[in-house]
């Protein structure tokens, strides 16, 4: 203690020791040694920062063995208060500053997360692949037979892409664009249930109770396997929604038709293309008149008064 | 005034033995505050005719905290990938799941527990939820800590959603598609949220690895900080009497107990027939 009073500015902490210092070196001759000569210098080294270390511990410790060091309490001259300032109304020093700091480290940081962010979590939203799913020649679909076809509509993805349609060949029909020529014409309607998206099936006799043998494709998409069944409608296993041929809704939760393939004709080829949605259909085959819509997901109303609900679909194909 | 003895050797020995265990706690709680932190958060005074029932909190706290040590070591072992593996033709995040279970050893118990106890989780929150609203204990003031339990249940319940894809078979597939579909039923927002959760059009490989992040980083965070948020309140504001309480509202504080910090005989039990010992 030194005889006259000094303010207690500095934190109290323990004298600078070079026992570390020493202790450093040892280790480090001890590392080296392991090197050059494991036998005579590596020991010596650690030699050195034993006894340092030693001695480091205790200079560390010697407040804790010996008597209690009485450290005066700390004191503060007692000022008076400096007299408020007064600000005038309005934006003070510190609600300038404060705000400064806020809105800077708020913009800052807006800055660096929210394009990364943007921009990481875009790729669901843009670009998505098209559909073009190739399903074999044509001549594979009997007229008027119904086809559960499972095909996988992303080779790149795999199995988890794998996909099932429902497709009759209707025969042909008028070109909607040349009412002289007569076109191909598919029903393909997806089984995917238009309430939650469960897999709907085709409630009927299929394959060895028709009579008629699965037929298996190669094509460049994968394997296309098409099963005939005569169906009376889809049926969803998971809510119960239930279907008639051309995909209306005839009962349960469904809010709309089954979703339907655009399809395209390639060298004789059957080529699915994107899905859209559909309201209800009327009439069957090549004359049904499809109400049809831009995709929505399943369960969402896409026409009626709750179709306002969902007024700006995510980009998707 | 009577003379002191001087300290036998025995009593210097217990004194340095006891100096043993309080010299590294007064350091930690000369820089950190933290003793008496641990102090104020366990050592708080609660009616004394508390309840059973309302240890439901805690054992969903202890349910959650299985959850967070079993998800640790299922993520040391689980593969987020939808790619299939040559050598046995299955998705690689199945066939992790495969290995915990039927060859790591005791993979299926950490596994189990961690399945079992997701459902355990949400049960005992909905369990305390009841113990809350029968006791009454969501009233004055303790309404925010409601609000803050509905978001834990919330989270708690986005956790399920998102872990029930990640083994990746046809039940696990087939739910999160009939999931992702209802959220995707939410007006003006749900087909965009429906899409953000799918990462694209389709459930793909993407919407694992997205929902594997989701389930053990994004959602886990705001849970933790949820349940801080609400620990802190419980204590700040304290444990309710059960409604038969015979010592219930409407007695005068001790006096004395309202000089305190503000807290005591507004939102805190105050001690009763117990001297005011705080």
């Amino acid at each position: 203690m030194e005889p006259e009073h000094q303010p207690h500015d500095e934190p109290h902490m323990p004298a600078p020791t070079i026992w570390p210092i020493g202790f450093a070196i040892g280790i480090v001759v001890a590392l080296v040694g392991l090197i050059i000569n494991p036998i005579l210098l590596t020991p010596i080294g650690l030699v050195i920062a034993l006894v340092f270390g030693i001695l480091w511990g205790r200079e560390a410790t010697r407040e804790m063995r010996a008597e209690p060091v009485v450290v005066e309490p700390e004191r503060r001259e007692r000022t008076e208060a400096p007299p408020a300032v007064v600000e005038a109304d309005g934006v003070t020093r510190n609600n300038f500053l404060a705000g400064a700091t806020l809105g800077l480290g708020a913009l800052i940081g807006g800055l660096i997360t929210v394009p990364i962010a943007g921009f990481t979590l875009l790729p669901g939203f843009i670009r998505q692949p098209k559909t073009r799913v190739d399903l074999g020649p044509i001549g594979n679909f009997k007229l008027n037979r119904w086809y559960i076809t499972t095909f996988v509509s992303d080779p790149a993805e795999g199995a988890v892409s794998r996909r099932t349609a429902f497709i009759r060949n209707n025969g042909s029909a008028p070109d909607p664009n040349d009412k002289t020529k007569q076109v191909p014409s598919f029903s393909i309607i997806s089984n995917h249930c238009a309430h939650l998206g469960c897999p709907v099936q085709a409630n009927g006799p299929a394959d060895q109770y028709i009579g008629e043998a699965v037929i298996h494709e190669k094509t460049p998409n994968g394997p296309v396997i098409m099963d005939p069944v005569i169906p009376a409608g889809y049926g969803c296993p998971c809510h119960g929604g239930q279907y008639d041929t051309e995909g209306n809704r005839t009962a349960g939760p469904p809010t709309h038709a089954l979703d339907r393939y655009d399809f395209e004709i390639d060298n004789g080829n059957l080529v699915l293309l994107s899905p859209y949605s559909v309201s209800h259909v009327v009439g069957t085959g090549a004359t049904a008149q499809i109400y049809k819509y831009k995709l929505a997901g399943p369960g969402e109303h896409i026409d009626g008064p709750e179709q306002i609900l969902y007024p700006i679909q995510p980009p998707h194909n | 005034m009577a003379l002191r003895k001087p300290p036998t050797k025995t009593e210097i020995r217990r004194q340095q033995a006891v100096e043993v265990v309080t010299y590294p706690l007064d350091w930690l709680e000369e820089r950190s505050g933290l003793v008496g932190g641990v102090k104020y958060f366990l050592f708080r005074n609660v009616p004394r005719d508390i309840n059973w029932m309302q240890t439901l909190g805690s054992a969903a706290l202890t349910a959650f905290i299985i959850q967070a040590i079993t998800g640790s070591i299922l993520a040391m072992y689980y593969v987020p990938s939808a790619a299939i593996n040559p050598a046995t033709g299955n998705p690689e995040a199945w066939d992790s799941i495969d290995n915990i279970t039927n060859h790591l050893t005791m993979g299926w118990l950490v596994r189990g527990m961690h399945r079992w106890g997701a459902s355990i989780f949400i049960i005992l929150m909905f369990l305390h939820m009841g113990r809350v609203f029968l006791f009454g204990a969501y009233k004055y003031p303790r309404e925010l800590n409601w609000i803050i339990g509905v978001l834990i249940l919330a989270t708690g319940m986005m956790e399920g959603f998102t872990g029930y894809l990640l083994p990746w078979d046809q039940t696990a597939y087939w739910a999160s598609v009939v999931g992702i579909n209802l959220n995707g039923t939410a007006p003006f927002l749900g087909p965009w949220l429906a899409q953000f959760l799918r990462s694209g059009q389709d459930i793909t490989g993407a919407t694992l690895t997205r929902f594997y992040s989701l389930h053990m980083l994004l959602i886990p965070g705001g849970l933790m900080a949820l349940i801080g948020l609400h620990l802190y309140l419980v204590i700040r504001l304290g444990v309710t009497s059960p409604p038969w309480s015979k010592e219930a509202a409407g007695e005068e504080p001790v006096d004395g107990s309202l000089n305190g910090n503000g807290r005591i005989g507004l939102t805190q039990p105050v001690a009763r027939g117990t001297g005011g010992r705080d």
